[in-house]
């Protein structure tokens, strides 16, 4: 599997050629870089170092949970580290390493030499990068280092008027808005990038019929970027209004309305989910064929799919405030267009489905991840289905139900997918093989921890616990259940680490990975691992969907099924 | 062998591979993603109207910003003739009209500011007052910035044109800021209607 396929070797003849550097002048380098593949890789790396962060606040709110009457952290650093890790994994990990992956891929697939404003791109990395600093640079304000510094405690929600001057003073709350403001304007820059790369810079042939699913899917999610991410700068601008120049959006003493915030921050955050997940379904889209041996089954479909996914996902945004009293039409309109969303979902599981059907499926770790994907995104969207029925969710919002619901969707199918693309990717961006087998003892602990925890956490969520507590009395029966929650987080943990000295291993001892060692057939499998600053030789000309398929095989190209 | 490496690399280089131009694509995203900020403000304004708790209301202190909003929407116009003459070659009829543009747009800010001296120091009126002010200048404001950010790019593009540095090889450039500026007009006719006609 590791020896250079001799087929791809015709492809492109470009030598990597790595003189010794010295430490300063690599750190310039990639400091002043404008190349579209070290852009992305400092964006997982960052992403990476935010997910053990706030990895670890996770573990630290577990402890606590984990027996009733706990006193291990105080309350006010409960909420702190609930709010911490919130948004670090929402702004500092999914988008940054998504991002990232397009960020890497997307020129590569569509056979260009970068993107299509280079230096928007820096810009657009380091205004993000300082966020996720300037968010943490929090911890040392106020007094002192150990979870009781000057972090913020509002939530990722930043709900009114928890915000407003009187409940949160000292600088706090700005800093979250300054963080999230800052990564939102990388977001906004990036996605302009990814759409202008995709639209003007395809390489001859490449129509948009002929796009892997996994530019289609980038491209999707890069228009919804400006139509979600957008509301919520609008909406920290009139935060920091309040705070600074002292007007009145959401300060209710002077008529102004907390549930006007809400609307926008859910006009955000219920599309950004279907940001964060429609590139998880991206990399499904290029690593379930390839490990099946088959094209994708209803490649017309998947796109129309997640248009379709796209367009609803802008109009489901108050199934996240049935219990604020809306009334009963706004929570039927929302309760309906909701559960539409599962169609166009649907369609796409039936077509991977049809796509492993019959075909000659190896168990990578890749692939075994991607499994996973599939059996726990379908759960998620069922329990999705259960909250999005108003009179269900007034029973069980803001428990523990809700939390295990988005869970499952954020661990089970997004980083399953993440997960799964490293995997998949790491030997085109190191030009080595991750190590199969300490991959798949990652896969199985993650696997048994993300199921202890988060299945489990449905459980006290229907007999009662609310969400955000930092302790519970131990006569409410939840004891147990909490126990089991949080071992599971300690499995999740170790495998986590497990997967980082995986990478670091193999970067330096893993075998030699040659430009397309899984046998694929998309565009980036077709140049040097790593592939050169200038990515292609000659650019490319494509005539399909799989361009190194027709090429492997002469005698029967994708061309003439077109 | 030479046959499947047609499959990917060029054989009969395609002259017809035209794709559209980077440049207005990527202004087309940004005006998308500055029209939902602005569409935000927008319901906030109207979501506000009529509910602030204290005086003044618009009724009492706005009057039809007329005369600038002619002004301001005209020079869409003379920013289209700008491109049309440079597409044309002729330099120094772009200049002409560039230059127009920015008297247009500079005489627009110079009303608001105008206006907003007389709420401030007649009427009493701040960002702190009510939730009129609040939502008054936050989406007047955000809308005039906009215009300062157009009117020192036109003032760059006008000064590169009188210097001759501006010829029609940067049709396509100036292109781009034209559809920044027919965008700013295009939010002034809907805040023009929100504001000053049905929020009166
Ligand atoms: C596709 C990826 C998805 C992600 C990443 C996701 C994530 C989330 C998150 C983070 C929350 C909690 C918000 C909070 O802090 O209150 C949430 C709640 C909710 N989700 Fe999802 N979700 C996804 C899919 C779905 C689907 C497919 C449905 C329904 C068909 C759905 C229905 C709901 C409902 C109704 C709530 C509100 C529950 C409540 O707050 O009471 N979600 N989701
Ligand atoms: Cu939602």
């Amino acid at each position: 599997m590791a020896t250079q396929s001799p087929v791809t070797a015709v492809l492109d003849k470009t030598q990597a050629s790595q003189p010794p550097r010295l430490f300063l002048a690599t750190l310039h380098e990639w400091v002043t870089t404008v190349d579209h593949k070290k852009i992305g890789l400092m964006y997982i790396g960052y992403a990476l170092f935010f997910l053990v962060v706030a990895g670890f606040e996770a573990i630290l709110m577990r402890i606590q949970l984990a027996i009733p009457n706990n006193t291990f952290v105080s309350p006010q650093a409960f909420n702190r580290l609930f709010t911490m890790h919130g948004t670090t994994m929402v702004f500092f990990v999914g988008m940054p390493i998504l991002f990232g992956f397009g960020n890497y891929l997307v020129p590569l697939m569509i056979g260009a030499r970068d993107m299509a404003f280079p230096r928007l791109n820096a810009f657009s990395f380091w205004v993000s990068a300082f966020g996720g600093s300037l968010l943490y640079f929090s911890y040392l304000g106020g007094d002192g280092l150990y979870g009781a510094g000057s972090a913020p405690d509002v939530g990722w929600f930043a709900y009114a008027p928890l915000t407003a001057r009187v409940f949160s003073p000292g600088h706090s709350t700005d800093y979250w808005t300054l963080a999230v403001l800052l990564s939102g304007i990388g977001n906004i820059g990036t996605a302009l990038n990814i759409v202008a790369t995709t639209i003007c810079m395809r390489c001859p042939g490449m129509k948009l019929n002929r796009m892997p699913l996994l530019v289609w899917l980038y491209l999707v999610t890069s228009m919804m970027v400006f139509v979600a991410v957008s509301p919520l700068t609008a909406a920290q601008i009139m935060l920091l209004l309040d705070r600074y120049l002292g007007s009145h959006f959401f300060d209710t003493q002077a008529g102004g309305s907390a549930v006007l915030w809400m609307h926008f921050f859910w006009i955000f955050g219920h599309p950004e989910v279907y940001i964060l997940v429609l590139p998880a379904f991206a990399f499904a889209n290029e690593i379930i064929p390839v490990f099946s041996r088959k094209a994708i089954f209803g490649y017309p479909a998947m796109v129309a799919a997640s248009v379709g996914i796209g367009f609803i996902s802008l109009s489901v945004w108050a199934h996240h405030m049935f219990t604020v009293g809306m009334g009963a039409g706004a929570n039927t309109f929302f309760t309906l267009s909701t559960m539409v969303i599962a169609v166009p979902t649907g369609i796409k599981i039936f077509n991977w489905l049809a796509t492993l059907w019959g075909g000659k499926i190896r168990y990578t770790v890749a692939m075994m991840f991607s499994v996973g994907f599939l059996f726990q995104f379908l759960i998620a969207g069922l329990t999705g289905i259960m909250l999005s029925a108003s009179p269900f969710d007034w029973q069980l919002g803001n428990s523990y139900f809700v939390v295990a619901h988005f869970h499952y969707v954020l661990v089970g199918a997004i980083l399953f997918m993440i997960f799964a693309a490293f995997y998949y990717w790491y030997p085109k961006m190191t030009g080595h093989m991750l190590d199969e087998k300490l991959g798949k003892w990652h896969f199985w602990l993650f696997l048994i921890g993300f199921h202890l925890t988060f299945d489990f956490m449905h459980i006290p969520g229907i007999l009662g616990m609310p969400r955000r507590i930092y302790t519970y009395e131990a006569d409410r029966g939840w004891m147990l259940l909490n126990m089991i929650t949080s071992s599971g987080a300690f499995f999740q943990a170790i495998a986590t680490l497990l997967f980082v000295y995986n990478m670091v291993w193999s970067y330096f001892k893993g075998p030699i990975a040659g430009a397309d060692p899984w046998d694929a057939w998309t565009l980036e499998w077709s140049t040097v691992s790593p592939p050169p600053a200038y990515n292609f030789a000659t650019i490319p000309t494509v005539e399909s969907r799989r361009p190194l398929w027709d090429l492997k095989h002469p005698e029967d190209p994708d061309t003439r099924y077109e | 062998m030479s046959e499947a490496v047609a499959a990917i690399i060029p054989h009969n280089a395609d002259e017809d591979w035209k794709l559209p131009s980077r440049g207005i694509v990527g202004m087309a995203c940004l005006i998308l993603a500055e029209a939902s900020i602005f569409i935000i403000f927008v319901v906030a304004y109207i979501f506000y109207l009529g509910k602030s708790i204290t005086g003044p209301t618009p009724h009492e202190v706005l009057t039809l910003p007329i005369l600038t909003s002619i002004c301001l929407l005209s020079s869409s116009a003379t920013v289209h003739f700008a491109v049309s003459a440079l597409h044309a070659g002729k330099q120094s009829m772009c200049s002409l009209w560039l230059a127009l543009t920015v008297l247009l747009g500079g005489i627009f800010l110079a009303g608001t500011a105008q206006e907003w001296y007389h709420l401030i120091y007649h009427d009493g009126l701040t960002i702190r007052t009510n939730l009129f002010g609040t939502t008054f200048y936050s989406l007047v404001g955000l809308h005039a910035s906009h215009v300062i950010v157009g009117l020192f790019m036109l003032a760059l593009a006008l000064v590169f044109s009188l210097r001759g540095d501006l010829t029609s090889r940067h049709t396509e450039r100036l292109e781009v800021l034209s559809l920044y500026w027919h965008f700013v007009d295009a939010v002034w006719v809907i805040v023009f209607l929100v504001v000053y006609v049905l929020g009166r």
